[in-house]
Parts: structure tokens; C-alpha cells; sequence
């Protein structure tokens, strides 16, 4: 038997800012060649193993440790991050904040500069990595350029330069459209083939993860490993839930129609999934029974009207045009598209950040084009992705009640509306707090309290839930949810495809300036040729329902979408 | 996104793009250093010719850089006015003797010995700003880190200098971004409100610009390191490109330049040329 490459022994570790200890009797082993996902919630310390492993703890990030961790025969303690990066191959979450170079060439080339190797290696070298990971045709352009899949084969290429024996990846497919995260989950599993090196994968998005065969599954919580087994094993018992990781789609469907889940079905790959004769009848049935149930909503009048909209940020290329859609009172509506497909673009021609070439904007009916932005808020809401970007208050009452400062209002009247609505989005208890001490997930409510506060008839949330994981993604979206049933209106940006089924029933599809559908969300995902124009990605509902001899597979995905609501939430 | 490029570098192809970094940063350093020492109207005046010649010849055009030469244009009015305001007999002191041209008020007189001076200050800028706008329109800023570092600046520093200008536009688009978000809250930034409020208003986007700031060099300093970046004490550059024959031949017609510049200044134990006497 090999020795592990990497071991850890009875390893614990505290920040040096911290009262508790983030990890806790760690006993793992990773061996030469295997592929190992680590799941878990934010806050599980699946991000602090891996900090470890490449050394930014301790050597960036100082704190205590108990036990021991070798990295390839070395205790990484007494090694130093440089030697450790010998080793170990880092992909970091954040694509964009890690190019270092100013082209493509450069960046790949870093390490190399590093360690003072000749220019004329250094360009073979370059060459090499970047033919076998196919971006040698982009040497020359700056890393920003690029598609968020082509910035991953960048990065990729970056480590591996050196002969690395464990490739890491630190949430990999975070901000990626789906279609990107498929291409590089096949992109890892080429690499790894090929250079046969050991790969970890740490990310929460387990289902975009398992699209290639991985090894074995460790699950995290609080700092614990609560599963080290091999993937269908953990996929047939129920520590996914319980840890709160969204399971496989068309696991939980085929749960819905009362089959139980084994390792005898092959769970891991909705390819791979054996069914029987009478577990097909089952989910047939289960169709068949839910299929009758299915209604469609009823909405108000018309709220938003976007009219022929065009707008380019250079006279000679338009980044929107044709744009025509209208939405109603009570309405929640996603808009989807790949990144850079016009979405964002939409939000601020709507907020009036930027102004259109032609075309007209209506709310209830009256054209907005001479509003200020200060007048649309009033009535149009934006939340940015990021609430960092947002948040200019250091305590949560005065960041909320900002807007209201600002348009001169009395004090008393002040004080009752903030009040109100931190009592609506669950920050009353908060009021008198720093925004510091709160979650990721607790900010986004502040700033959609701070946006909520002006009494916006319409609200737009780009990405909500991005970088989120399953609870707080949950705890996020249940709360806007909330807002809708009391009447608020919803646009949501978004590239996450579970939350357009499971959130919004109807969507808005973009693709490179132009919109392609405005559809029911189940139909998105269940048109071939919509999913791939907008890179999108189907869901594996789709293929579960055609394996079971549905020929409706868009109506299976509705039903599936409409018990989760009924029986489930 | 809006490009709001002030200042960058400028693709083209042309002699003066084709030096190394290297020696465009010697011509810089010692062309300032030149023109700074001499206040000698006819060195300043050969090196105004050569300082537009090689704007010539870089194929960099006037509208490219139009808002720094502005901006330029207005430091250095500014500059002469206030100059004029606090020491109207400068020139009368310096070139000891006195040509009034003109009586304005109290002792406000224009001589002709204050308009020498005031041109010998104004073709000491106008002599330094084509060189320091073609170094960095001309230098791709790939470059640039390993120019620094190739005439002795520690690599580190070298480094930090060329990232630093390169999330300028990054920041720039935050900045951007921010403030249309806040300008949704009700925020005025487009001057109709009183300076202090506008002030405090610029708190509101500066307070998560910083934020996002330090979040980005904390992503952007652990990912150089898990790389190697500060291991060895010396590094080599992908971009560097080798010193040709030209690049020789810059150097040496630029220090040629330094030492004509410096005798002919202090032949005679006076920075000043004086026509006067």
C-alpha cells in the first residue's frame, strides 16, 4: 500500500482570533491519484482543510494546532507555504481576484519567474501547460477578457507549472453560469488524467460536482468530518440532508415517489442510476398523481413595461436590444442568461443608471424616461450582488435608515418605518448592532432592508444567493419568498438554475444582448436548444423523467417544483 | 462598463515602443533630471526640440492624452500666476537689472526680466511632460515591474508599483458601480448640494470601496504566495524583453544629453543663462 500524500492525524486548529477551534479530531488521508470532494456548510471548516493543506495556515493565517498534518512525507508545520506549493496546487475561489499577470502568458508563467527560471524555458514551459489545458490560443489577452471558463483553465495552468502531486480547488464552480461549472468539472477530470495527480475538491454544489466520477466524499460539520465513504454510499443514506447539503435533484425526486435510495440503484450519476421496472412504474405514478394538481397563477396589473429597449455603452455594438417584456403586480421573475449576456445591463437601464439609445421603459403605465435615479428608487428597488459594495454605515439602524435621512423625512416618521421593516426582514433584534458582527447572509438582509425601507413597489436582486451555500442560499430565498407573498414584486438575476425552478415560475432568458424567451421557468430547462444558447444547463430532472418514459419532461419538472412547495417547505 | 481611461498605455507600434522599459525609464529619469538642474534658456530649448521630435516619432497623438496635457495646461498656469502673486521681482533679482514694460498696481509691474524667468520655468515642464506621458503610454505595463526592477529596485517594490496601476480601472469600475448604488439611495453626488454634504456623501462610497479594496489584496497577496512570490531574492520576468542596439544607443544620446546639460549649466557657476548683462 502507498503512503498518503496527505495526513492528517488527530488535527485540530484554532484562528488566533477565534474563542472556538475550527477543526476539530481530523483523521483523514488522501492518497497519490485519488479524487476527493469535501462537502459542507459555509462555517463547516471545509475551507480552513484546505487552507492547511497549502500552507496559508499557519503561514498567512496564524493560529494554534493540535496533531499532526504531513504533506507528502513533510510536516507541513515546519515546511514553509513556498515548499508546500511544490506540492500543492491551489485554485482559489475567486477567480478574478487571483490573476496576478496582465496576460494570460504572464500569469501562467508567475510561479515559474518565481523560482528564477530562464526566459526561453519559461516560454516552452508555458506553452506546454497551456496546450494541455486548450487556452494557448489566448496568451496574449488580459486574464479579464476571458469567459468565467476559460479564467478557470488560466488558473489551472498556473499551478500547474510546477509537477504538483494534489491539485486543490477551493469552491470552484462558485460564480460560474452552469454551463461553465459542467466544462470545468470535465476540464479538472482531463487534468487528472493526465498528469495523474491528486485532486481535492472543496465546494458545496455537490450535484454540478459529481457530473465526473469522484472517489470519495468527506462531509463536514462544525468542524467535525461526520462522512469519509465512497460517493454512492453517502448518496443512499441521508447525511446530506441532515448536514444541510442540497442532495442530487433527481435523487430527491425519486425519494418523493417512494423509492428508497441504495447503492444497488448506482445513485452517483443520473447515467448511471439503474432502475428497475417497478421503480419506473413508481414514478410514474407519482406523475401521473401530481400532474393533476398543477395550476397556474393568477396575477395583478401590469406594474413594468420594457418597450423595444436598446443600449450599447459604444455607439458601434449594442450590449441590449429587442428587449420586450412586461411584468405584473405580485410577480416573482427570474432573469437568466450566461455572464456578460445583458442582465445586468437591463438592471441599471431600468434603475436609470444608464440611459437607453431607444426604446421605452413604463411603470404602471407611465413612460420613466425623464425620472432621475433618485425618483425611480422610490418606486424600483436594486440590491447589488455583492452587499459589501453596499453597506456605508457602520451600524445596522443608521445603514437601513439612510435612504430616508437623505429625502429629508421627519424623525418620528423615520424611526417607525425603519423599525417596520427590521421587524419584516428579521433584523429587529439587531437594530443596535455593528454591521461587522453579522453574517454574509444577515448583510444581504441589511441591504435588502436598506432598499425595502424607501417601500419600492418593485424590487431587483442581481445574483441573491450568490456564493451561498445550501442553508443560507434557503434562509435567504424563504425570507424573499416572504416579502413576495406580502405583495412586493420580484426580479431576481440570477445563474442558478435550482433557484429559478424552485423560486420563480416564470423566466426571462438572455443571450449575448438579446432576449431569447420569456417562458415558464420549467420550460427553460427543458428546451435543448434555449439551453444552450443561453449556456444554461439542464437539470437532471430532465434526463431522470425521459429514463422513466415520461414524454413530458417539462411537466415533470413542474410537478416536481410544485410538491416541493406543497408537502415540503 | 464606461471607459474612463485617463492614462494607460497605448498600443502601437513605433521606435519608441520597441525600447526595453528599461531604457524608456533611464531616458525619463535622466531627462528630469536634466531639465530640473538647468535654468539655461538655450539647453531648454534644444531638449523642448528633441522632447517634441521623439513625441513624433512614438505615433502616441494629441487626443490620446488630451486630458492629462489639460490638466497639465492648468497646474502649470496655476503655477506661474501664484509665482507672479508672491514674488512679482523675482526675475528683477535674479538677472540683476530692471526693463519694466508695464505698471499694474502697488507693486505689481511686469519686467521684462519676470517674463524670462517665468519662460525658462514653463520650458522646464514643457520640456518634462511629453517624456513622462510617452513612458507610460509607451510601455506596455507587462513591462513596466521588470524595467523597475532591472535598474536596482528591489522586485517587491517593483511588483506592488505595477499592480497598483493595474487595478486602477478595477477600481475605477467599483467606484462606478458604488456610487450608482448609492445614488438609488437617495445619495446626490452631482453637485447641487452644499460642499460638506457632498463630502460626507463621498464617505458613503469611499467607507465599501476601501472595504472591497483590502478584501481584493487579501485574494490577490495569498494567491502570489501560494506561488512562490518572496521566496528567492531575485526573479526572472517572462515579459523582459533582451537590450538591442537601439537601446544602447537611447542611453548613451540620453546621458550624452545629462552631461552637455550639466556643463554648459555650471561652465560658468550660475544655473541661469542671463541675456541681461
Amino acid at each position: 500500500m502507498t503512503s498518503p500524500v496527505i495526513s492528517f492525524k488527530d488535527y485540530g486548529f484554532q484562528y488566533m482570533a477565534q474563542a472556538e477551534p475550527t477543526l476539530k479530531n481530523i483523521n483523514l488521508d488522501i492518497y497519490p491519484g485519488e479524487k476527493v470532494l469535501i462537502a459542507g456548510t459555509s462555517g463547516s471548516g471545509k475551507s480552513t482543510i484546505g487552507n492547511c493543506i497549502n500552507g496559508l495556515i499557519p503561514f498567512a493565517y496564524p493560529g494554534k494546532s493540535t496533531g499532526t498534518l504531513t504533506v507528502d512525507g513533510v510536516e507541513a508545520e515546519k515546511s514553509s507555504i513556498f515548499e508546500l506549493s511544490h506540492t500543492v496546487g491551489t485554485v482559489l475561489q475567486d477567480t478574478d481576484g487571483q490573476f496576478i499577470g496582465l496576460t494570460v502568458g504572464e500569469d501562467i508563467a508567475f510561479a515559474q519567474e518565481n523560482e528564477c527560471v530562464l526566459q526561453d524555458e519559461m516560454k516552452q514551459m508555458v506553452k506546454r501547460v497551456s496546450e494541455l489545458v486548450d487556452i494557448d490560443h489566448h496568451l496574449e489577452y488580459s486574464p479579464q477578457e476571458l469567459s468565467g471558463g476559460q479564467k478557470q483553465r488560466v488558473s489551472l495552468a498556473g499551478v500547474m507549472v510546477e509537477a504538483v502531486k494534489v491539485l486543490l480547488f477551493d469552491e470552484p464552480l462558485a460564480n460560474l453560469d452552469p454551463a461553465a461549472g459542467r466544462s470545468t468539472i470535465e476540464l479538472i477530470d482531463m487534468v487528472h488524467e493526465r498528469t495523474g495527480a491528486a485532486v481535492v475538491i472543496i465546494e458545496h454544489r455537490l450535484e454540478d460536482v459529481l457530473w465526473r466520477s469522484m472517489d470519495r466524499i468527506i462531509l463536514m460539520n462544525e468542524g467535525e468530518i461526520v462522512a469519509d465513504m465512497p460517493v454512492a454510499k453517502l448518496l443512499a443514506g441521508n447525511l446530506l440532508l441532515q448536514h444541510g447539503i442540497r442532495e442530487p435533484l433527481y435523487l430527491t425526486a425519486l425519494r418523493y415517489a417512494g423509492i428508497e435510495i441504495s447503492e444497488a440503484l448506482h445513485p452517483e450519476h443520473v447515467d448511471s442510476l439503474v432502475l428497475g421496472a417497478e421503480d419506473k412504474e413508481k414514478v410514474l405514478n407519482w406523475y401521473q398523481e401530481q400532474k393533476a394538481g398543477i395550476r397556474t397563477g393568477q396575477y395583478g396589473q401590469e406594474l413594468l413595461r420594457v418597450e423595444n429597449l436598446k443600449f450599447g455603452y459604444t455607439p458601434d455594438k449594442y450590449n441590449l436590444q429587442d428587449v420586450n417584456f412586461t411584468i405584473h403586480k405580485g410577480e416573482m421573475v427570474s432573469i437568466v442568461g450566461r455572464n456578460g449576456a445583458g442582465k445586468s445591463t437591463l438592471a441599471k437601464l431600468i434603475c436609470g443608471f444608464e440611459k437607453p439609445v431607444s426604446g421605452a421603459i413604463y411603470m404602471e403605465g407611465r413612460d420613466i424616461e425623464k425620472d432621475t435615479i433618485k425618483e425611480r428608487a422610490e418606486r424600483i428597488g436594486y440590491v447589488m450582488q455583492n452587499p459589501n459594495q453596499m453597506i456605508s454605515k457602520p451600524m445596522i439602524w443608521d445603514e437601513v435608515e439612510m435612504a430616508l435621512v437623505q429625502s429629508g423625512m421627519p424623525k418620528e416618521e423615520r424611526t417607525k418605518r425603519v423599525e417596520e421593516t427590521l421587524k419584516v426582514c428579521g433584523l429587529y433584534s439587531f437594530r443596535n448592532w455593528p454591521v461587522s458582527a453579522l453574517s454574509f447572509g444577515q448583510k444581504k438582509r441589511v441591504t435588502i432592508a436598506s432598499i425595502l425601507v424607501q417601500r419600492p413597489q418593485i424590487i431587483i436582486l442581481d445574483e441573491p444567493t450568490a456564493g451561498q451555500d445550501y442553508h443560507h442560499y434557503t434562509e435567504i430565498m424563504d425570507f424573499l419568498k416572504k416579502l413576495n407573498e406580502k405583495g412586493y414584486t420580484i426580479l431576481m438575476i440570477t445563474h442558478d438554475m435550482h433557484l429559478m425552478l424552485e423560486y420563480t415560475e416564470r423566466a426571462i432568458v438572455f443571450s449575448e444582448g438579446r432576449m431569447l424567451a420569456d417562458t415558464t421557468a420549467a420550460h427553460v430547462l427543458n428546451d435543448p436548444k434555449l439551453v444552450q444558447a443561453a449556456n444554461l444547463k439542464e437539470t437532471s430532472l430532465y434526463t431522470l423523467s425521459l429514463a422513466c418514459g415520461i414524454k413530458e419532461p417539462q411537466t415533470f419538472t413542474e410537478c416536481f417544483i410544485g410538491y416541493e412547495k406543497k408537502e415540503v417547505r | 462598463m464606461a471607459r474612463i481611461a485617463i492614462l494607460s498605455y497605448i498600443k502601437r507600434s513605433s521606435p519608441v515602443h520597441e525600447l526595453t522599459g528599461t531604457t524608456k525609464l533611464i531616458f525619463f529619469i535622466a531627462w528630469s533630471v536634466a531639465s530640473m538642474v538647468t535654468y539655461d534658456t538655450r539647453v531648454l530649448f534644444c531638449m523642448l526640440l528633441i522632447s517634441v521630435a521623439v513625441f513624433k516619432v512614438s505615433k502616441i497623438k494629441i487626443r490620446d492624452i488630451s486630458i492629462v496635457l489639460g490638466l497639465a495646461a492648468i497646474f502649470l498656469l496655476m503655477n506661474n500666476l501664484f509665482v507672479y502673486l508672491f514674488s512679482p521681482e523675482y526675475g528683477v533679482g535674479l538677472y540683476e537689472s530692471r526693463t519694466v514694460l508695464l505698471t499694474i498696481a502697488g507693486p505689481y509691474t511686469i519686467t521684462l526680466q519676470q517674463l524670462f524667468y517665468h519662460l525658462n520655468m514653463t520650458m522646464k515642464v514643457i520640456c518634462v511632460v511629453p517624456v513622462a506621458l510617452l513612458f507610460i503610454a509607451c510601455t506596455d505595463p507587462s513591462e513596466f515591474a521588470a524595467s523597475l526592477a532591472s535598474i536596482g529596485v528591489s522586485y517587491r517594490i517593483a511588483y506592488s508599483v505595477s499592480l497598483a496601476l493595474r487595478y486602477i480601472p478595477d477600481v475605477q469600475r467599483e467606484y462606478h458601480n458604488i456610487s450608482q448604488a448609492q445614488q438609488a439611495r437617495g445619495i446626490d453626488l452631482s453637485g447641487k448640494d452644499k460642499l460638506l454634504t457632498r463630502m460626507k456623501n463621498s464617505v458613503s462610497i469611499l467607507l465599501p470601496l476601501i472595504l472591497s479594496s483590502l478584501n481584493r489584496i487579501e485574494t490577490v497577496s495569498n494567491a502570489m504566495e501560494l506561488r512562490g512570490f518572496g521566496k528567492k531574492k531575485k526573479r526572472t520576468w517572462y515579459m523582459k524583453r533582451p537590450m538591442k542596439r537601439n537601446d544602447w544607443l537611447t542611453i548613451g544620446f540620453v546621458l550624452m544629453i545629462l552631461i552637455v546639460d550639466l556643463v554648459v549649466t555650471f561652465w560658468d557657476g550660475s544655473r541661469y543663462y542671463n541675456p541681461f548683462l
